[in-house]
């Protein structure tokens, strides 16, 4: 059988070549996405700023602006309705009830009773009401758990390679990070607690190219003492190009499948890690590595600790 | 390379017999094979999410300031009822505004008596030494009592502990459901409960706080200044639960709901719906000796400082046992009754997170998750076949091994299988292969170096290595973050995403390279085709 190699034995790319280029292409997309989130701002869901939510599914399809008719004279507050895929399926949001930070829950019961009563069959699949102090706490958690992990995780490279290694997976984490929340504001898809398991997630895997080219890069430092940094680097990068892209497309596959068959409830956080590994992948080439150059790391740079090593070695 | 000692071979054996033998019962659960299971064998079960089974989660916070105005009134009556003991002092003034309690001594030689009895009845803290509440003495006849700060928290953590089995108590009486209660951060406390997707009625039967008194009437009170909320000393003004209008009660509580052992729906003779009480021991012989010197007068029974009714004492009651009847609905009486019989809740509780999801849309989760599994699963594995051919195929069977050995692992812990923890097994499936992506590109790299077959995979796999190790130690860190901030769905992602890890490196690494070395003996290949 002939096996399938998507990238040919021997490649020579010059991906350095282009890392100026890409750095500033790089730049302009993560400012606009910082902006665009600034601006435009995430769409966030309950979790996150309070709320209710109900979804409701109906027997006989049913106009958006029938239904929203209805739904504004039960005097339930500001709803906002949206068809999920088709138009017996409907997800109403309402706004957070009036009063104390910890009141909830009130519409959404209003709702369900309601709703059968309209419309002959209907049922509320699922009901969410989060009150404005768990929203405020989730946000909070959430943030502070993806700055964790990106800091955690910097760390973590830093005591197993370099220190230019730490902040380049830094780098890239962000870069990773702003681009996804960009992709999210430009989009106006909903922002939940699932899609913050999908950027941490995408934390830890958007990484793993960067981990796999940095070992690379330091086998290849110890390897080529002589080399020149930029081809060590693409010397390295063609080495594990191979490796790059089959597990890219493994994972992508994977999630692939998931997001355009998978359950519509987990649609956010599907989207959002197949986009983060391709990012990810992306940024592992052209901002892990070019980071690198500008931190001064030169072939000779780790010699000191390595002769010292050797010297420890030999007479242990 | 070529030497693996059969022990090992064994081993892994094992490990991976007991993984798919774990996982049988999760997955043919629900399925007509589920009942022909063998009693003999593991029972684990993974547990569904409320996500994916249906149900109800709420979130419920104590009402501080519920608990602190709460707490002032415990010892209000704890007060009175000293202070009314033998040598009596008399006290006047009493008040709780400001959230202490202060009140003024008449006799001013009683003062120094009077600070030593509230000293008593003050409580020491464990280690700290402090006292739960702290005793002054204001203008030399005033005594204020303030609760400090460590007695207020260890108040609440008390009072936490009882909410959360009378909230137990109230959704689930029998102790047969598979509920959870549990307490969160000190002043919360999350019920989840499969299968009820009308939280309503949940909400209620937990919110009721269920404070059952019964007092005197006070009859000496005069009829207009009662419905104008003043009452006559040692008396309180409280609302008629029905048909509105006041009536004034001593504030003496002649028995309490904390006495009683039973409460049960049942009829009056008229057929309404009651409830039936059962006082214990103490109870009973206050309620009999309340009743003896009462024979004739009216008292009041009060839930939540509503009075309910005011029925005449005809004669003492003795057994122990009264009835109440207020304009109940058969539904209200027994949630009441549950409940009574529950205890009272200690603390009022708000609910500040509800999410329910039905059965239906659980089941579809999971009919679209099951689907979207096997799809790429199926076509992760063909990707692998026609780029590595036999490596492939080893990483291929690693892959199904893998499988089976996450849903064997969280069955083994009873983990909770979450809607995002289906999603997490997709991406563990897609990222586990990398492993072997690693191990066979080295290879084909080492190959293509000049290095000899045996040579090339032994350098494969150790050079791969480092990088598998390093590539999940960041998936870890990522993971545990998440379930350690993470709350229901998420935790459950991050659980599978951990045990995904772990086991994966384990298939990929150890396992497969079993499976080359056994090959390699057996058939001795000259080159290799990868």
């Amino acid at each position: 059988m002939k096996l399938l190699k998507l990238v040919p034995d021997h490649t020579n790319l010059d991906f350095m070549r282009w890392r100026n280029l890409a750095l500033a292409l790089s730049l302009i997309a993560t400012v606009v996405s910082i902006s665009f989130t600034i601006y435009r701002g995430l769409n966030l869901g309950i979790d996150f700023v309070g709320g209710e939510v109900v979804r409701a599914e109906f027997v006989q399809p049913v106009h958006i602006d029938d239904l929203r008719a209805r739904v504004d004279r039960l005097g339930v507050g500001e709803a906002s309705i949206q068809a999920l895929g088709n138009d017996r399926t409907y997800q109403i949001r309402l706004p957070k009830p009036p009063g104390p930070e910890t009141a909830s829950n009130a519409m959404v019961s209003k709702l369900r009773v309601a709703l059968p009563q309209q419309y002959a069959g209907a049922r509320v699949d699922a009901g969410e009401s989060v009150s404005g102090k768990v929203s405020e706490e989730l946000a909070d958690d959430s943030a502070m758990a993806i700055g964790f992990a990106m800091i955690g995780i910097a760390i973590y490279i830093w005591f197993r390679f370099e220190w230019q290694f730490g902040v380049g997976a830094l780098l890239t984490l962000a870069h990773d990070i702003a681009m996804t929340l960009g992709f999210f504001a430009f989009t106006r898809l909903p922002v939940d607690l699932n899609v913050v398991a999908a950027f941490l997630t995408i934390i830890g895997y958007s990484l793993n190219d960067t981990v796999v080219i940095y070992d690379r890069i330091r086998e290849n430092l110890r390897k080529y003492r002589k080399m020149a940094i930029i081809p060590l680097l693409n010397l390295s990068l063609n080495e594990t190009l191979a490796r790059t892209v089959v597990t890219s497309l493994t994972v992508l596959i994977a999630l692939g499948v998931l997001m355009l068959i998978g359950p519509e409830v987990i649609f956010g956080l599907a989207i959002a890690i197949f986009l983060g590994v391709v990012i990810g992948t992306y940024s592992s080439i052209y901002i892990s590595s070019p980071v690198l150059v500008w931190l001064g790391v030169q072939p000779d740079s780790f010699l000191k600790t390595e002769d010292k090593e050797g010297a420890e070695a030999q007479t242990a | 390379m070529l030497e693996f000692p059969r022990w090992k071979v064994w081993l892994i054996a094992i490990v991976i017999a007991l993984g798919v033998l774990l996982s049988v019962p999760s997955l043919i659960a629900g399925t007509p094979l589920g009942a022909s299971w063998p009693k003999w064998m593991p029972q684990y079960k993974i547990s569904l999410g409320l996500d994916l089974a249906g149900g109800s989660h709420l979130l419920l916070e104590a009402d501080a300031q519920d608990a602190q105005k709460q707490r002032l009134q415990a010892m209000e009556d704890e007060v009175s009822t000293e202070l009314r003991r033998d040598p009596q002092i008399e006290i006047g003034d009493i008040s709780t505004a400001g959230g202490r309690l202060s009140f003024l001594i008449r006799n001013p030689t009683q003062v120094d008596a009077a600070v030593e009895r509230m000293r008593n009845l003050t409580k020491p803290l464990a280690l700290t030494g402090t006292r739960d509440w702290d005793v002054q003495v204001v203008d030399s006849t005033r005594i204020v009592m303030t609760p400090t700060a460590t007695g207020s928290a260890q108040a609440l953590k008390d009072a936490m502990g009882v909410a959360r089995d009378v909230v137990r108590r109230r959704i689930d009486p029998s102790g047969t459901k598979e509920i959870t209660v549990i307490t969160e951060g000190g002043n919360r406390i999350l019920v989840e409960v499969p299968g009820v997707e009308d939280p309503e009625a949940l909400k209620r039967l937990i919110g009721q706080t269920a404070r059952l008194e019964f007092k005197l009437v006070d009859l000496s009170a005069n009829p207009t200044d009662v419905q104008q909320g003043r009452a006559p000393p040692g008396s309180q003004v409280l609302p008629m639960a029905q048909g509105g209008g006041f009536m004034a009660v001593k504030r003496r509580v002649m028995v309490s709901g904390d006495q009683l052992v039973d409460a049960r729906q049942s009829f009056d003779q008229d057929g309404r719906p009651d409830i039936d009480l059962t006082f214990n021991t103490a109870g009973a012989r206050r309620f009999a000796r309340a009743t003896q010197e009462n024979v004739n007068k009216p008292f009041a029974i009060i839930l939540d400082d509503k009075v309910l009714s005011a029925p005449n004492i005809n004669e003492p009651i003795l057994g122990g046992r009264a009835n109440i009847t207020g304009g109940f609905t058969v539904q209200s009486a027994h949630d009441l009754a549950v409940s009574l019989a529950s205890g009272k809740l200690p603390v009022k509780l708000n609910v500040i997170e509800e999410r329910t999801v039905s059965a239906e849309l659980g089941a579809d989760s999971i009919h679209k998750g099951v689907i979207a599994s096997v799809v790429s699963v199926a076509l992760v594995i063909v990707f692998m076949l026609v780029t590595y051919g036999r490596f492939g195929v080893y990483a291929n069977i690693a892959l199904v091994v893998n499988a089976f050995l996450i849903l064997g692992i969280m069955a083994m812990f009873n983990a909770t299988l979450t809607l995002p923890g289906i999603a997490g097994f997709i991406l563990t499936i897609g990222a586990a292969v990398d492993a072997n992506v690693l191990i066979n590109e080295r290879i084909r790299e080492e190959i293509r170096r000049g290095r000899r077959l045996l040579d090339a995979v032994e350098t494969g796999y150790h050079e791969a290595f480092r990088a598998i190790f390093d590539a999940n130690v960041t998936h870890v860190i990522s993971a545990a973050i998440m379930a350690y901030f993470g709350s229901g769905p998420v935790r459950g992602f991050a659980v599978v995403l951990l045990i995904g890890v772990v086991t994966s490196v384990f298939t990929a690494v150890y396992f497969t390279r079993m499976l080359v070395a056994l090959w390699i003996r057996r058939t001795r290949p000259r080159e290799l085709h990868i």
